[in-house]
């Protein structure tokens, strides 16, 4: 059968919470345009109670992901790439349309992204040595700084770099153990979407990211607000909702990364992964071997 | 305490400090009156005698300030760290030379045992700057890029209940790293930050790179919301950090942090018991538990909770409350009447809501604000004594069976301070340690505080870090 | 009051087989050294004052075990420190006497003499002092020739290569042995010679040991090696004593020896003694100080609290 003649298969775009892909308890859905204004599909225009059911989700899975070993998380975050890389066509196909690029750009796009997710990888198991360390108090002690992740972490995603930005902001979030609540680009948030399926088929344990497509303003406030996420990342939000976010945010005093122009096709440094790093100290005395004699 | 062998009284003499009248503000390198004319007294929380006049800060005074800082950073920024360095490390040595005195003033301000003043504050406030000192020229090493830049002009506001460490985590660094401030001390407490003014001048510190600022919150709520301060450091109740961490939102000002907490000293039943009652004792009355990382809450496994609590018992019946000029006074003062009707208040909840309350007997004097060693038992996770941070010295003692309960038990707070663990299995204290969500952990010790060490919170206790490497980046622009 | 045969046998379980005692002894609990060293180091700190000092001195100088322990001890030189513990300073009648006199058991005898009709003991170490190898019938033969010369108190070391081989039966079988031979006739300290146990859980283990066995002192050292007393290790044997009494009601006395050489440490142990374990035990009769040159220091600070002058070494006498 040729295929002029054949009538293609309609993606539902589906969220992504707890490792699963569940509608929008609202029922609601918003058309998504390409650049142009074409209709591509309705993807879930997620409620507050979405945002909560994530929040859920995200605790949940806090646990095993920070209590996984740094070289297992860089094996998964290798393997988020093994995965996207196997999809890329799909991937240049939908950052195409989402940002109106060629397809020779959009593969650029999404091999860079593909790119930030080795990077990552490498990254789970060396942070903590860049970071971290002993320090040489004065007394006779051992004493240990060490970054741990803060908890669960909401991201505001970029709203204009629907993959490459997206990806930027999500593995620096996780690859230090922490789980995060994702609100996709809102005016491009299949791409997003998408990659809730790569993730979902790469060892990642459900609830470690959760996607939600929909309104920022509308979720970002339930979300900052929310005393069980312990930091928020700005990135994606305008000035006057970045502010109102912040002011939620101080309730619980969550950790904020402030929104910023960045290029995502710079070299991504640490502070992304310092952001949402608490740095914990361990004191422990050594004993002394001074002239006291009896000293263990 | 044997009668035979009472301890005579061994004040440490007050004439090595020697208090003026009244003190202005320090602006641009000038003892100034506030612009509104406005002053208020300090007293020693021992006596209640008032020990000077001094000038109250309002908003056009930190205008002032912040205008002269912003003047003094252009230089200083541009100074090679090798010459900060200097200045910092010559702030260091005065501060060593003049430590009796300082720990003298301390103690009179706050009303903290001179054994404390004399053995831990001073020692670390001159580590402090010593520690900074050697930073100002390595900051191209510490981890943050080549060539890291200060942020600008410092809003800092600090607590009482260590006037002048606070002041030396707040001012090392950032004059380290190449900013200039302005430090607001704490309306109780504004004694020892108007010395340091001076030991500023003595060093030939450059006018306007540190301005001291004694005043109230409205002084301190002027300051962090200066528009022409570009990083907001405050340490204070969680209440005050909230406020300003909202006040904050939207602007470009980098903040951090340093809150309450309600932390959790584990005792397992295969503890070094005899340390462990040591521990227990420094984390809950150094300072009078006027301090934001005590451990106030006492977890104690079941199987040992009544040889633990009759030792505690025992121990604190030797506890020496009174003058805190007595080189041989254990407990001090509470710091002002306001903090003492706030333990009171909690205490009487406690008490109120079923938890039963001991103290050893104990004297307490008729002048000044004072409080005994306290300690409550058969209390829960619901009670407010083991949820609020009372600031004092309050003991709140629960029980768990298991590790798992444990952790559970001293996670379940709105903050994450500090915690301490007491077992002699090293694989337990690494396990606990791993899982208790607090920025500090001391395991087989307690309240201990060095210059090299990052100390800070978790959740409602506050973000960044102070201390180490780690806290040069609250004060660059990384 | 209780006695200590009467806490021997609340212990009779656990000092049955080699396992049961070595279960209970690595059943105490541990001694994290820094945590002790700092309360010591703190306790060193409080300031005594005047009266205080006054009372403090006199204390320590009736608590002082006066000690000669060298192969070139005389007669002679035995009745000249037996003078000193009698009269410590001769321009001074209202000094108290020492505790006692501390001699070699051929020397008792000479002592026993010397300090006759004067209330200061005479103690004799035994047991093959201060190596203490030898084998149990001559440790028991050294004790028994002590006591029969007029020793009051036996100072015995235990055998520290028994003990660190983990044989604790024997050790505690050697300390009741001894025990048994000073009967009624002599109070018995045990040394353990905490320098050569060398860790804080052994000495917690040695205090247990030795009270269980039937001490009615322990001692830290005999004087002979690197490290003798500290405030440390006198701090942790004092809670001992202190919990033995808490569990058995029975009160075992201290005494700390070797390297407390002026007045300021022997005040610092007696802040140690009276914030650990009270009054109950600022007596001679349940703390010592084994010391020699300690004495000459605590007269010139005693003289110096009566004249208001610094006093110099030849104001007091040189034996």
């Amino acid at each position: 059968m040729s295929d002029q003649n054949r009538l293609s298969v309609f993606k539902t775009y589906k969220l992504y919470v707890g490792g699963k892909f569940p509608r929008s308890e609202s029922g609601r859905v918003y058309e998504v345009q390409d650049h142009k204004g074409k209709w591509l599909a309705n993807a879930p225009l997620s409620s507050r109670k979405d945002a909560r059911d994530a929040v859920v989700a995200a605790r949940k899975a806090f646990g095993g992901w920070s209590g996984a070993t740094a070289y297992n998380r860089g094996q998964i975050l290798y393997r988020v790439a093994e995965m996207l890389e196997g999809r890329k066509s799909q991937f240049v196909r939908e950052v195409a349309h989402a940002e109106g690029l060629s397809k020779a750009k959009a593969a650029e796009v999404v091999e860079a992204a593909v790119d930030r997710w080795v990077w990552y990888a490498g990254w789970t198991d060396k942070i903590g040595q860049v970071v971290g360390g002993a320090n040489p108090v004065a007394g006779p002690f051992f004493n240990l700084s060490t970054p741990e992740p803060t908890g669960v972490v909401t991201v505001v995603a970029p709203q204009e770099s629907s993959f490459l930005g997206l990806v930027s902001v999500i593995a620096p979030v996780i690859a230090t153990g922490n789980t995060a609540v994702v609100i996709a680009s809102e005016k491009a948030p299949l791409p997003a979407l998408s990659l809730g399926e790569v993730l979902a088929t790469s060892d990642l344990p459900g609830g470690v990211v959760n996607i939600l497509s929909g309104k920022a303003a509308e979720m970002g406030p339930h979300l900052a607000a929310h005393q069980d996420v312990n930091a928020i990342d700005l990135t994606g939000a305008d000035a006057d909702l970045a502010r109102e976010l912040e002011i939620a945010a101080a309730d619980n005093l969550k950790r904020v990364l402030r929104r910023r122009t960045e290029d995502f096709t710079g070299s991504p440094g640490t502070d992304r992964m310092t952001a949402f790093l608490e740095t914990k100290t361990v004191w422990h005395p050594t004993g002394s071997l001074g002239a006291s004699g009896s000293a263990y | 305490m044997a009668s035979v062998f009472e301890y005579a009284p061994a004040p440490e003499s007050r004439s090595v400090v020697d208090i003026a009248p009244s003190y202005g503000l320090f602006i641009d390198g000038e003892f100034v009156e506030a612009a509104d004319g406005k002053v208020f007294k300090t007293v020693s929380p021992a006596t209640e005698e008032v020990l000077s006049e001094v000038a109250r800060a309002g908003a056009e005074d930190v205008d002032r300030a912040v205008k002269a800082a912003r003047k003094a950073f252009e230089k200083w920024s541009a100074l090679p760290g090798s010459e900060r360095a200097k200045y910092l490390f010559r702030i260091a040595r005065i501060i060593q030379e003049r430590s009796r005195e300082l720990a003298v003033l301390e103690t009179l301000d706050n009303g903290k045992p001179i054994k404390e003043t004399r053995d831990a504050d001073l020692p670390l406030v001159a580590a402090h700057f010593f520690y900074y000192a050697g930073w100002a020229d390595k900051l191209d090493h510490a981890g943050y890029g080549a060539n890291p830049r200060p942020l600008g002009v410092a809003g800092q506001v600090i607590p009482w209940n260590f006037p002048l460490l606070m002041l030396a985590w707040k001012i090392a660094p950032a004059l380290a790293t190449g900013n200039t401030v302005v430090l607001k001390p704490a309306e109780t407490t504004p004694l020892s930050a108007l010395f340091f003014a001076d030991i500023c001048r003595q060093a030939g510190l450059p006018r306007g790179v540190v301005n001291i600022l004694p005043g109230y919150g409205d002084a301190g709520a002027a300051l962090v919301e200066h528009p022409d301060v570009n990083k907001v450091a405050f340490t204070g109740s969680t209440a005050v950090g909230k406020s300003i961490a909202r006040s904050v939102a939207g602007t470009d000002k980098k903040l951090t942090l340093e809150l309450g907490g309600k932390g959790a000293n584990i005792v397992f039943d295969d503890a070094p018991i005899d340390q462990a009652v040591e521990g227990i004792v420094t984390g809950i009355f150094f300072n009078q538990g006027q301090v934001c990382c005590a451990g106030s809450r006492l977890l104690v496994q079941e199987s040992i909770q009544d040889e633990l609590l009759d030792s505690l018992k025992r121990r604190l019946s030797t506890l020496r409350l009174g003058d805190p000029l007595d080189k041989n006074t254990d407990i001090g003062a509470i710091n002002s009447a306001e903090q003492l009707s706030r333990i009171t208040t909690l205490v009487e909840k406690g008490e109120a809501e079923g938890a039963e309350r001991w103290s050893p007997a104990c004297e307490l004097p008729s002048a000044g604000y004072w409080f005994a060693p306290t300690l409550f038992t058969n209390v829960t996770q619901a009670h407010t004594i083991a949820r609020d941070e009372i600031f004092g010295p309050v003991l709140s003692v629960l029980t768990f069976r298991t590790p798992d309960e444990a952790v559970a038990k001293a996670n379940n707070s709105q903050y994450g301070l500090s915690a301490g663990i007491w077992t002699e299995k090293g694989s337990r204290i690494l396990a606990v340690a791993n899982k208790l969500r607090a920025g500090v952990v001391w395991a087989n010790t307690f309240n201990k505080f060095d210059p090299t060490s990052p100390f800070g919170g978790y959740k409602e206790s506050g973000f960044g870090r102070e201390g180490g490497r780690h806290g040069l980046e609250a004060y660059l622009d990384v | 009051m209780p006695t200590t045969a009467s806490a021997a046998s609340a212990f009779a379980d656990v000092t049955t087989s080699e396992s049961a005692l070595r279960r209970f002894l690595h059943g105490l609990p541990g001694v994290d050294a820094v945590g002790l060293e700092a309360r010591a180091a703190s306790l060193g700190t409080r300031s005594i004052k005047t009266t205080a000092k006054a009372y403090a001195i006199d204390l320590a100088i009736s608590m002082i075990d006066l000690t000669t322990l060298e192969g070139a001890d005389t007669p002679g030189k035995v009745r000249a420190l037996a003078a000193k513990a009698v009269h410590p300073d001769p321009t001074d009648r209202t000094t108290p006497t020492t505790a006692a006199v501390c001699v070699y058991p051929d020397m008792v005898a000479t002592a026993k003499a010397a300090l006759a009709g004067s209330g200061v003991k005479v103690a004799s170490v035994a047991t093959a002092f201060p190596a203490g190898r030898a084998a149990l019938p001559v440790k028991l033969a050294d004790t028994r020739d002590a006591i029969a010369a007029g020793a009051d108190e036996i100072d015995m070391v235990i055998d520290r290569g028994a003990f660190l081989a983990g044989r604790y039966l024997e050790v505690f079988e050697q300390i009741s042995a001894v025990k048994a031979e000073c009967g009624d006739r002599a109070r018995l300290k045990v040394i353990f010679e905490t320098g050569e146990l060398s860790t804080y859980d052994n000495i917690r283990r040695a205090s247990w040991l030795g009270m269980m066995a039937g001490a009615d002192f322990i001692k830290t050292s005999t004087g002979k090696v690197a490290v003798n007393a500290t405030p440390a290790n006198t701090l942790l044997m004092l809670e001992a004593v202190r919990d033995f009494r808490a569990q058995t009601g029975v009160q075992i006395g201290v005494k700390p020896a070797g390297g407390i050489r002026n007045t300021k440490d022997a005040v610092k142990f007696l802040v140690l003694v009276n914030e650990t374990v009270g009054e109950d035990w600022l007596d001679n009769h349940w703390f010592r100080f084994g010391a020699s040159s300690l004495l000459n220091d605590l007269l010139m600070q005693r003289q110096k609290l009566a004249t208001g002058r610094y006093s110099g070494p030849d104001y007091v006498t040189v034996d």
